[in-house]
């Protein structure tokens, strides 16, 4: 086997699968108020009102280990040229012909769109998740920004739901990247074929 | 808050399939003349008597509207608006407030929880607080501002219409008491009728503008009005001109519903499908030095 080279350190596993984990929670209660077919997951949670009650706090402690991820990765997601000519290359990519597109530093630039998309996301979803939290802070907003925000927190949260879809799949498809986040190590040949600038950069 | 059958529901939130609709009720209207109201509240007492309800006392704050708003205790409210015309003819309109029963209720369309809100066949909009969930959405789908959470218990409380008198043929407590009657009860037809026949008296007093606000946007409201200046409606303390569910409502709980769940459930298959035929994506090294182990 070849040399293990470490891609996570034990903090910030930690504070990616505390996201995952609230992620997962607010996901399932969120769903079971947004629609009908979805509201039997309210009885993971205890029933409706629990499922009510308990939603914006999963969501906000979601959203502060999620500012900590961002805050860790934003540096490492700055989009730049050699990006517009991998995400030029999708299809090239999704066939298994890597080696086409250009090669990556510590992340492609699926995974920074991906980064991004998430910050957007959580964003909204915090500020508008807030404006029509009736418990404490319905009163403050007029009922025409409510109406806004209960819609932009759907389309928000839709859109993550599918984000963490295609991220989730991602590491299934990509083998030897759960390893990454389990164990906080790839393999040097992972690295030398995925992020071959950042295998460089590590060795150097 | 109901003793209706469930035979006679129509309409349940967070519900896609039909409620039970092999029997039809007629369809009955709660009409408020407001040029015969007087403003003795006497509707707001009946209301409190009949369904068992205190609100807290309050202070004077110079108006007449006592309570000052709607509450989870007051389920209709007397509003006094003292409006000047261009000639400054003081007129003091009077509006009793409460749940319109929309045909198209924006409560039920926005509600979250299967069966807290429902709507009888005979047009009833019914809150059973044992399913409700206390999110407020039905304050944000609701066109006329009228469900209260309770700071008690969460729960979102609204004129019911009196669906347990009506549902054994008695009319709405506030139709029995008022002194005047500028309240009638009956069905929505014959209530329709009877509301033209006041316009044009109305109009044969001089009242040119009168007419009937039955508002087309919600479908039609099983609580209409008689207003003597029926093209100023706001002039009553902000009774919508035309009132109607809010796009964003419409949107949130219509149409992007199903499509954003058809979306996940695509995601899913794209993936699972993209397995199937191009296979993992695997480090050559890696998967030997396996084989080798």
């Amino acid at each position: 086997m070849s040399r293990q080279i470490q891609r996570y350190t034990e903090g910030e596993r930690t504070n990616h699968w505390m996201v995952a984990i609230l992620f997962v929670l607010a996901a399932l209660s969120g769903l079971a108020l947004f629609h009908p077919s979805m509201f039997w997951l309210a009885n993971l949670f205890g029933g409706g009102p629990w499922t009510r009650i308990l939603h914006p706090f999963i969501g906000v402690a979601m959203f502060l280990f999620f500012l900590v991820t961002m805050l860790r990765f934003w540096g490492h997601n700055r989009l730049d040229a050699n990006d517009r000519k991998w995400l030029a290359g999708w299809r090239d990519v999704l066939a298994n012909r890597e080696d086409r597109v250009p090669e990556q530093g510590r992340y492609n630039a699926g995974q920074k769109a991906m980064f991004w998309l998430m910050v957007i996301c959580m964003w909204v979803l915090l500020v508008t998740g807030i404006m029509f939290w009736r418990a404490y802070f319905g009163d403050y907003f007029p009922v025409g920004v409510i109406r806004a925000a209960s819609l932009l927190h759907a389309i928000a949260a839709t859109v993550l739901i599918i984000g963490i879809i295609i991220h989730v799949y991602a590491a299934i498809w990509t083998k030897g990247s759960i390893g990454a986040m389990v164990r906080g190590t790839v393999s040097e040949a992972w690295a030398k074929k995925h992020h071959a600038a950042w295998y460089r950069q590590v060795n150097r | 808050m109901s003793m209706q059958s469930s035979l006679d529901i129509q309409a349940r939130s967070a519900t896609t399939t039909p409620s039970a609709s092999v029997r039809r009720t007629a369809e009955v209207a709660k009409l408020i003349d407001e040029s015969k109201c007087i403003g003795c509240k006497a509707c707001q007492v009946a209301c409190m008597e009949w369904n068992d309800l205190r609100d807290e006392v309050g202070h004077n704050v110079g108006v007449y509207d006592n309570p000052q708003d709607l509450s989870p205790n007051s389920w209709t409210l007397m509003r006094f608006a003292e409006v000047e015309d261009k000639e400054s003819n003081l007129s003091w309109l009077i509006r009793k407030d409460g749940c319109m029963h929309c045909a198209d209720p924006g409560c039920l369309k926005a509600c979250p929880a299967p069966g807290a809100i429902v709507q009888y066949s005979n047009g009833i909009v019914d809150f059973k607080q044992e399913n409700c969930i206390g999110c407020g959405n039905c304050v944000s789908g609701c066109p006329f501002d009228i469900p209260r959470i309770s700071a008690k218990d969460k729960k979102a409380y609204k004129c019911t219409l009196c669906s347990d008198r009506v549902s054994v043929g008695l009319e709405p407590a506030c139709v029995k008491t008022c002194p005047t009657g500028a309240i009638t009860f009956g069905d929505k037809p014959e209530m329709l009728q009877y509301a033209q026949l006041r316009v044009g008296e109305l109009k044969e007093r001089g009242y040119s503008d009168a007419g009937v606000y039955d508002p087309a946007g919600v479908g039609g409201t099983h609580v209409m009005y008689v207003l003597r200046h029926s093209s100023k409606p706001e002039a009553y303390s902000g009774l919508p001109k035309d009132p109607q569910i809010s796009p964003m409502v419409s949107l949130w709980k219509g149409a992007f519903k199903p499509l954003a769940l058809l979306g996940m459930g695509a995601a899913i298959l794209a993936g699972f499908f993209h397995y199937v035929r191009v296979g993992p994506n695997t480090v050559e090294e890696d998967e030997k030095s396996k084989e080798a182990a």
